[in-house]
């Protein structure tokens, strides 16, 4: 593997050396698991694994399910019946795998976050982080569709509506919303589908993280101060770098254990916490529950969703110059999607050659009114659709594209960068002096 | 390595004397590329068209309803095509209430009937169905399409700010003619193909 210079797997035994010259899948695993790591990497550092952790924990329920669930209108609702109450152990699998989606979104917003505070998407990672983007996507389409299939009211409700976006696209939307339905309306055939890709995309996202491994394996991790490992010899990146395995893999390792007992308290004892009550009444296409709501970790975008009605400005000047093709309904998709879109930008929005919000006095602020704003949009999200929570939510919904269409571009322009250590060992000796004197005692003077 | 070699005997064959070569190999990869995007896309045809409604949810394309147990003032839901069709015998209030609206205060100002021209002007008249053999119509059947224009969801009868319907979604507000008033819903709720066959059946699509 190309990047920071290390030992490679060298093949000793007989044993090894056959297997090494027709297939070098030891030396494969051995060079991904030795990677040379940033030694001052912080507790941020974790959610990686805590996503791969999710992903194999879905797929694993996630199968299981399949063995009990039937994707009919007529009886996946008893189906899902079936699996807490007969099936054995079946309620502790489901509420795995509910809670599992839940704890997935959590660490997948926190491994964004990270990525935009420390400025991870910065050249040359952009390709990790339109691959990461892309796995976020799949992620949605994965938990909506799966979301879809107890046949709840919520289910039901909620893919009348999501699918309902694809019906305001002018020109195609109604032949699209039809053909991704199977029909007039939210029915069988929709069951069927979302049964079959909600099995399919999970693999799809495992090939895609393989990628988003290799990607950052090729440029190196990221780190919190930004400044790249030395990699003019070995030596050097040494002093940077420790071996993932054991140093990161005990860490993160220890960091999933802590995670994991708050995850399992909640599967354990309030399973239903971050669910929707309507969901357990089965669905029925002539009453729509009172009031709509979609899972938490979609608020966000629901909100921005929403907040574009036909009296906001922007959208009059739009649907003028279009001459009505953009109507609000219309907007408010371009806005949702759009609101994604401006963060995988991120790398070719961001115009400031400092990666690290820890030496940008004046990001740091706007980053942590963006985390206030992402909350903000969250609570709006499950407010019903009035007064004062419209105009909040338009409120919100502009500083979200406010920081990466205004603020990530001009700031890198305006912005004094505080003065940042010159290596990475320097930035690491400066936190843990103790370990930097008896290094310095160990090996005198160079 | 290896590809920069490649590259210079690539090179040279295009610039020796050969070029009748190059054109038959040209010609091979052109073909073939053709061939290959011919039979992809003829194979993606199938693989999406799959997808479209099938038959037998084609075939559900026209029912009957019994209305003669709905009094006036009253509505009955059914279901047409998945989707429900609220059928409401109006009182004289609610139709002079609804026919006293100037087309100014819609903001959709097209009638949405399925059963006359798309720009006919969304003018109560315009919305309801004529009972069997009367002369004129009495704008007392009102019949459409209980589905929120913004996202698809159940409007709830007899509620919002101008007393026909409410969606609890995301607000749209429904007159007692089923046309949007406020709220972000884009466009009228839409009259289906509905007529009288007799004095107590309407004829959906």
């Amino acid at each position: 593997m190309a990047g920071i210079p290390h030992d490679h797997y060298e093949p000793k035994s007989g044993a090894e050396k056959w297997l090494h010259s027709r297939l070098p899948i030891v030396g494969l695993a051995y060079d991904t698991l030795m990677i040379p790591t940033p030694k001052n990497l912080n507790w941020m550092w974790i959610w990686g694994i805590i996503l791969a952790f999710c992903l194999v924990l879905q797929i694993v329920t996630g199968i299981i399910l399949a063995m009990h669930y039937t994707p009919h209108i007529d009886m996946a609702f008893a189906s899902v019946e079936h699996i807490m109450r007969n099936v054995n152990g079946g309620a502790m699998i489901r509420y795995l795998h509910m809670n599992g989606a839940s704890l997935f979104f959590i660490a997948v917003y926190a491994h964004i976050f990270r990525g935009l505070y420390y400025g991870s998407y910065k050249a040359p990672r952009e390709i990790t982080w339109i691959i990461g983007m892309l796995i976020y996507l799949l992620m949605m389409g994965t938990a909506f569709m799966g979301y879809v299939l107890p046949w709840g009211q919520m289910s039901f409700w909620g893919a009348t509506v999501i699918t309902g976006l694809f019906g305001a696209i002018p020109f195609v939307g109604e032949a699209l919303q039809t053909w991704l339905l199977g029909g007039p309306f939210v029915g069988n055939a929709t069951l069927n589908r979302f049964f079959s890709l909600h099995y399919l995309l999970p693999f799809v996202i495992a090939a895609l993280v393989a990628l988003h491994i290799w990607a950052f394996h090729t440029t190196g991790n990221s780190n919190p101060t930004g400044v790249e490992v030395r990699r003019g010899s070995k030596e050097e990146a040494e002093k940077d770098t420790v071996p993932f395995w054991p140093y990161f893999v005990i860490k993160d390792l220890f960091a999933l254990a802590v995670i994991l007992a708050v995850f399992f308290a909640i599967v354990g004892f309030m399973p239903n916490y971050l669910g929707h009550p309507d969901n357990y009444i089965e669905a029925n296409p002539m009453v729509t529950p009172p009031h709509i709501v979609p899972e938490w970790y979609f608020l966000p975008f629901y909100a921005i969703l929403r907040a574009f009605t036909a009296d906001v400005w922007v959208v009059q000047i739009a649907s003028f110059f279009t001459g009505g093709i953009i109507d609000a309904k219309f907007f408010g998709v371009i806005a949702m999607f759009g609101a994604i879109a401006v963060m995988a930008l991120a790398p070719w929005l961001d115009t400031s050659n400092v990666r690290s919000a820890r030496y940008r006095p004046m990001l740091k602020w706007w980053f942590w009114l963006l985390v206030i704003d992402f909350f903000a949009l969250m609570w709006l999200g499950a407010m019903p659709a009035e007064e004062p929570y419209a105009s909040l939510s338009l409120l919100a919904s502009a500083y979200w594209f406010g920081y990466f269409l205004v603020i990530l571009p001009l700031l890198g322009l305006i912005e004094t960068p505080d003065p940042m250590p010159a290596t990475i060992e320097d930035d690491f000796n400066a936190h843990y002096p103790k370990a930097a004197a008896k290094d310095a005692a160990a090996q005198p003077a160079e | 390595m290896r590809t920069t070699f490649l590259a210079v005997e690539w090179s040279n064959s295009v610039s020796d004397a050969t070029d009748h070569d190059s054109d038959r190999r040209d010609f091979l990869y052109f073909t073939t590329a053709g061939a290959v995007a011919v039979a992809a896309g003829a194979a993606a045809v199938p693989l999406v068209n799959q997808m479209n409604p099938s038959a037998d949810v084609r075939a559900m394309s026209s029912i009957r309803v019994d209305v003669s147990g709905v009094e006036p003032g009253t509505q009955i839901s059914v279901l047409f095509l998945g989707k429900p069709i609220f059928i409401r015998r109006r009182t004289q209030a609610e139709i002079d209430e609804s026919r006293a609206v100037e087309l100014s205060a819609l903001p959709d100002p097209f009638a949405r009937n399925e059963n006359l021209a798309e720009d006919t002007p969304g003018s109560d008249a315009n919305r309801t169905v004529t009972p069997f053999g009367a002369e004129e119509d009495t704008g007392e059947w009102l019949v459409m399409q209980g589905v929120c224009t913004h996202l698809g969801c159940v409007p709830l009868g007899d509620a919002g700010d101008f007393g026909g319907w409410f969606c609890p979604c995301h607000g749209s507000h429904y007159d007692k003619s089923g046309r949007i008033r406020k709220g972000p819903a884009p466009t009228n709720l839409p009259v289906p193909v509905a007529v009288f066959e007799d004095e107590s059946t309407i004829k959906l699509g």
